[in-house]
């Protein structure tokens, strides 16, 4: 019997709102798939789009970027340069064959656990539907 | 009154008229020095040159298909640490908008430097410039230069380079004046536009007589737009299939040797230090052998598609399309094509154009709190 695909995704969270959403959503003993790796930033606006080039081109089957809403940025407005950075990656990736679905970005507050677990729920599920990463299997970097 | 001046010819050498306008503009007080390409006492090479003797002039040579480096990294090396003299400089249509990106990117100043701006005919690639001083010795600029305006192929084997056969902006827009080379008499007289008050003022100076706009001057360059258009898009899509996984990508990247010309040569990758060469990407030893454990092999040099969708992502909304990319190349990678397919939809998604003005805020430098709510979410 085949092994079901199992996909890794690496979310890099902002400290203020979707790290602190996740801690949330583990103190209300909610669960949601093991397949994700959380990396805290301080905020979406310090996540360098070569951090998320090397996590795709290394084998990551999808990279998440979430924060926090626009206009609750404890940075005033970090949330909204990572946003023009996902816009320009979106633009960048597809012409090398990359899904559009390994490339998330998502607004999820402090107190939004729920939507929290209810994210990555859906996006382990899409991924999972999409199968792996082209660069898993080949030698990228 | 018209933002058109005229400057009877001297004679039948376009060349010895247009040395002859750069002179009188260097002879103006107000003008320190010109930088503008110029035969090198040896061989037949032509480079930019900063002039500040008028007699020296007499061997500029703007018109001539060579281009070894784009000149707006000269001009940030002129104006960067801010000069207190004005200048002049001879540009080429994509050196200009190098040159205002550069300026946006606080790597250049405006207010020093007058730009003299040329209606484009091309230029050769590096190697392709060597072949043809060499098999046509006889070969003058001006023949170069009638045959490219015409739409002509120029005399001797070569073609002009990929990214000229491609430019659909070979207009000297962003100038203080302009020489005119499309769809004017060039046979009668200098046609030159004053495009800013910077360039009245010079030519009002020089006393250069007005002249009527050039009749059929907009045909003409919508002419040569219209087939570099098509040939650019015909680029596009055959780079688009070239590169559309990263298999391929892989395989048009292969022969990178990691040697980084591509990124000096760029006009617009204006880092003093590149990240890719700092101890980021000076891996430890045991780091090597951990990630040839995990896969196998491992390509070295490693980095290699990493270092170049960094720059995509780093400066294709700059892109101006000058070809240097390609030109600084030992292994013959088309970076121009793949940049320019890139820099296309890349500025198209931020309704940017690389150069088009001084006010438009390069992309990555502005935000506002409502746009692109169609990237959020999982949906999309």
């Amino acid at each position: 019997m085949e092994e079901e695909f199992e996909p890794t995704i690496i979310a890099f969270v902002c400290n203020w709102c979707t790290y602190t959403a996740a801690d949330l959503a583990g103190t209300s003993r909610l669960t949601y798939p093991s397949n994700v790796r959380l990396i805290r930033v301080m905020c979406t606006g310090m996540v360098d789009p070569k951090y998320i080039i090397k996590a795709l081109l290394e084998g990551a089957d999808a990279v998440l970027v979430s924060g926090c809403h626009p206009g609750d940025c404890h940075y005033i407005n970090g949330n909204l340069k990572a946003r023009r950075r996902m816009r320009l990656l979106k633009e960048i990736l597809p012409r090398f064959g990359l899904e559009p679905e390994r490339l998330r970005l998502t607004w999820i507050g402090a107190s939004d656990g729920i939507q929290f677990a209810d994210t990555i729920k859906e996006m382990v599920a899409q991924i999972k539907a999409l199968g792996p990463n082209a660069c898993k299997q080949q030698m990228v970097i | 009154m018209t933002d058109w001046y005229q400057i009877e010819r001297q004679g039948t050498d376009l060349l010895a008229d247009i040395r002859q306008f750069l002179k009188s503009v260097l002879e103006l007080e107000s003008i320190s020095a010109l930088l503008v390409p110029r035969q090198l006492p040896m061989e037949k090479a032509v480079m930019p040159a900063l002039v500040s003797r008028t007699e020296l002039l007499d061997e500029a040579d703007p018109l001539a298909p060579a281009f070894a480096v784009n000149s707006a990294k000269n001009l940030s090396r002129l104006t960067r640490k801010g000069l207190d003299a004005q200048i002049a400089a001879v540009l080429r249509p994509c050196e200009i908008r190098a040159h205002v990106e550069l300026v946006k990117l606080h790597q250049s100043a405006q207010d020093p430097v007058v730009i003299i701006g040329m209606d484009c005919p091309g230029a050769f690639t590096n190697r392709d410039y060597q072949r043809y001083v060499e098999e046509n010795p006889e070969a003058t600029s001006e023949a170069f230069c009638k045959a490219g305006i015409a739409g002509e192929k120029p005399p001797g084997p070569a073609s002009i380079s990929p990214a000229c056969q491609i430019c659909e902006q070979p207009i000297a827009e962003g100038a203080d004046i302009l020489i005119g080379l499309y769809g004017v008499e060039l046979d009668k007289a200098l046609f030159l536009q004053a495009r800013t008050e910077k360039g009245r003022a010079v030519m009002e100076k020089i006393g250069a007589g007005s002249a009527e706009a050039p009749k059929n001057r907009e045909q003409a360059v919508n002419a040569q737009v219209e087939v570099r258009v098509a040939e650019r898009d015909r680029v596009f899509s055959e780079t688009e299939a070239a590169v559309n996984s990263i298999e391929k990508l892989s395989a048009y990247l292969a022969g990178c040797v990691n040697c980084y010309n591509c990124r000096v040569a760029c006009p617009v990758c204006y880092c003093r230090e590149c990240v890719f060469t700092t101890d980021v990407f000076d891996h430890d030893p045991l780091q090597y052998l951990q990630w040839t454990e995990r896969k196998g092999a491992l390509k070295m040099p490693t980095d290699t598609v990493f270092y170049h969708i960094t720059r995509l992502v780093h400066m294709s909304t700059a892109c101006v399309g000058c070809g240097q990319c390609s030109n600084a190349c030992p292994n013959d990678i088309d970076l121009m094509a793949l940049f320019r397919t890139v820099a296309h939809r890349t500025q198209a998604a931020f309704d940017y154009g690389a150069g088009r003005s001084i006010e438009e805020s390069p992309p990555l430098l502005v935000f506002k709190e409502d746009e692109f709510s169609d990237i959020v979410g999982l949906g999309s």
